[in-house]
């Protein structure tokens, strides 16, 4: 069956969820892309957005897996370009706007306003991911540990992701 | 356009307050390339230490109004900041270089990943490794989120915000467009403008 015009219709729409960060559109990914259409399942996608955090650019870039397993090679591309397209858009147009407002009162509250939303909705995201990724004593410890680790040094979190996976080796292989 | 119209008057660039710096596209799509393949661990200190430091094609104060413009859009603040960047260096053109160039290397690269992992994804080294990454990156979006609040909450009144986001998608179940919608209207209206000069002059 062809999925491209559902990829390209859901990556585009889950684009501009992305307010504050990719984490944002999680929760509705997971419904359309696990429940719904079945791409993939829940752990997959878990496991693609945690392997996406230590690759190099915009760390959304798991996508293209998605895609690539619905329509092959067509598929990650539809995607790549349904997801960047419209916020780049978007950006474009209000960002030039957006300089030209300076004076207007409401920029500032809209500015104030949107942050709270949009951190509530990567903790949204984050709880989301949590629900698959964290049971048990061992990863609960990983993701506090990392947490701990960021928020007191300037370490790369690449790195911390790469400690998380061998802790995971050493946690999970079967004795 | 041709390049040659966009040649950059690199005598310009060092140390003007507010820089009128242009590039060429093959410039921005390079630059942003090298970003792309090499920003490790989040994009954005990378990309302040070279379009700020390295290249001067924006300050420090142009950087910071633009990272705060990407937060408030929907998009990555990456991708986002790559297109204003773009923009101011070398148009509508200049955009869709820098954004092609942060996107390629990562992208290719999960290409690559996303193939690998249909095929051995069920190999016992690879799930264990798996769980631990999941596990880690649960609390490398917890970091952001509480770097985040540090920075850009300035009233106390916005942690109810955030907690009625939370709230909303996770136990509500209500869909996140409209979630962003209701709640974001409430939040902009609470921090509405008033008429701040006059108080603050009086106070």
């Amino acid at each position: 069956m062809n999925q491209i015009p559902a990829l390209i219709r859901l990556f585009a729409y889950l684009s501009l969820l992305t307010v504050g960060g990719g984490m944002a559109a999680f929760p509705e990914m997971k419904i359309l892309t696990v429940e719904v259409h079945k791409w993939l399942t829940f752990p997959q996608l878990i496991h693609l957005y945690s392997v996406g955090q230590m690759a190099p650019g915009p760390n959304m870039m798991m996508i293209v897996a998605i895609g690539q397993w619905a329509g092959g090679l067509l598929g990650a591309l539809v995607v790549l370009v349904a997801f960047f397209g419209p916020t780049a858009l978007l950006a474009l147009i209000v960002a030039r706007l957006w300089k030209k407002l300076e004076k207007w009162r409401w920029r500032t509250s809209i500015q104030e306003g949107l942050a709270p939303v949009s951190i509530g909705l990567l903790l949204a995201g984050c709880f989301t991911m949590a629900k698959g990724a964290i049971f048990g004593v061992e990863t609960a410890a990983i993701a506090v540990g990392v947490l701990l680790i960021l928020l007191q040094y300037k370490i790369n979190p690449a790195l911390l992701v790469l400690a998380g996976a061998a802790t995971g080796v050493l946690s999970f292989m079967p004795k | 356009m041709s390049d040659a119209a966009l040649k950059p008057p690199v005598e310009a660039i060092p140390a003007a307050p507010s820089t009128a710096a242009r590039a060429s596209i093959a410039q921005i799509f390079l630059e942003f390339l090298i970003i792309g393949s090499t920003s490790f661990g989040g994009v954005v200190p990378y990309l302040r230490s070279s379009l700020v430091t390295k290249r001067g094609w924006i300050n420090d104060k142009e950087f910071v109004e633009m990272l705060s413009i990407s937060q408030s859009l929907p998009g990555l603040n990456a991708t986002n900041m790559a297109i204003q960047v773009g923009d101011k260096l070398g148009g509508s053109l200049g955009s869709l270089a820098a954004i092609i160039g942060i996107c390629l290397p990562g992208a290719v690269l999960m290409y690559v990943v996303g193939l690998f992992y249909r095929a051995h994804g069920d190999h016992i080294w690879i799930t264990a490794a798996l769980k631990g990454v999941a596990a880690a990156a649960v609390g490398l979006i917890l970091s952001t989120v509480v770097s985040m609040s540090k920075k850009s909450l300035s009233n106390k009144f916005d942690f109810v915000f955030v907690a009625l986001t939370v709230i909303a998608v996770n136990r509500l179940h209500i869909s996140v467009p409209r979630t962003l919608i209701c709640i974001g209207i409430l939040a902009i209206l609470f921090h509405r403008p008033r008429k701040r000069e006059k108080e603050g002059e009086t106070q």
